[in-house]
């Protein structure tokens, strides 16, 4: 007899569950993608808004406050990554939810670095 | 260095996307990915590889070495502010808005590219033909290189636009012609 093929039919792989290598590595590297994301633009409204806090974000003073912003955004990304991965790395996730939440925090993140949405926060 | 900030590392990224969307549409479609052989797999790991290293690439340049020039701060007593792009554009309020809202944008959201590219390449690396059983992964892995697409190609607009309107002119000058004899 044949083994069973894997298949692409889209109604039987639309969960991702019973897969040789199970999705928790790839949620967490969507994940955390997404977060580092919403991050630079979380820390860029963050030390507009803030001078103190963009004194701080000043890594390398030629580049001033950005060097910070976005050095702290992918330190929380890649801790982030490699936290999930562990948790999740061995488990099969649902990747509707994952999915989701990855657009969520993406959108979010693209909104807040808009410069005249980050002035309508902070009410400029 | 701007040159190769913008139209070397920046302009092969933007002509890169149009390869690794194609292919990983083509691979997100049902039924397709298992008509990828081995070699196209590996050429599409390698592919992704490469556009993440020219997109870390472009934003560390950007950052590090052409951004200081820009931004750089004219002496006491200076009037002449071509050097200084950023003080040229704030200097009046008909260019104000490229600094305000092109290069404050700019400057930040360039950096999801380099992070969603290796996010993408490592996926498509780890997972290999296993990605056939993964439609929702691919579905994200698409969804993320379409909006890095999207910022890099914002980022880079604005870039060129305002470096045309006040150009940086950091680093060495480099002379291709001869010159006065």
């Amino acid at each position: 007899m044949n083994a069973p093929q894997p298949s692409d039919d889209p109604q039987k792989t639309g969960h991702d569950a019973g897969s040789e290598i199970p999705n928790g590595a790839a949620a967490a590297a969507i994940l955390s993608a997404a977060a580092g994301c919403f991050c630079i633009g979380l820390f860029g409204l963050l030390g507009d808004a803030l001078p103190a806090l963009a004194r701080c974000f000043n890594f390398y003073n030629p580049t001033g406050p950005l060097s910070g912003v976005t050095t702290s955004a992918i330190v929380v990304w890649l801790a982030l990554w490699s936290i999930l991965s562990r948790t999740w790395g061995d488990k099969s996730l649902p990747m509707g939810k994952i999915n989701a939440s990855s657009f969520l925090l993406l959108g979010v993140g693209l909104l807040l670095s808009f410069p005249p949405f980050g002035d309508f926060l902070q009410g400029k | 260095m701007t040159a190769l900030h913008g139209m070397g590392c920046g302009g092969l990224l933007l002509l890169g996307f149009s390869g690794a969307l194609i292919e990983l549409y083509r691979i997100c479609a049902p039924g397709r990915f298992s008509l990828l052989n081995e070699f196209e797999r590996k050429l599409l790991r390698l592919y992704l590889i490469a556009m993440a290293v020219l997109a870390w690439g472009t934003v560390l340049s950007g950052a590090y070495i052409v951004y200081p020039w820009y931004r750089a701060r004219p002496p006491a007593g200076v009037t002449d502010y071509a050097p200084y792009p950023q003080q040229t554009l704030l200097a009046t309020p008909a260019t104000a808005g490229w600094h305000n809202l092109g290069m404050e944008w700019k400057e930040h959201v360039a950096w999801f590219a380099p992070i969603a590219l290796t996010m993408a390449a490592y996926v498509v690396a780890k997972y290999g033909s296993d990605l056939r059983r993964h439609r929702h992964v691919r579905e994200a892995v698409l969804a993320f290189m379409v909006a890095a697409f999207m910022v890099s190609v914002m980022a880079g607009t604005l870039g060129a636009l305002i470096n045309k309107k006040a150009p940086v002119q950091g680093g060495a000058v480099i002379n291709f012609m001869g010159g006065t004899k």
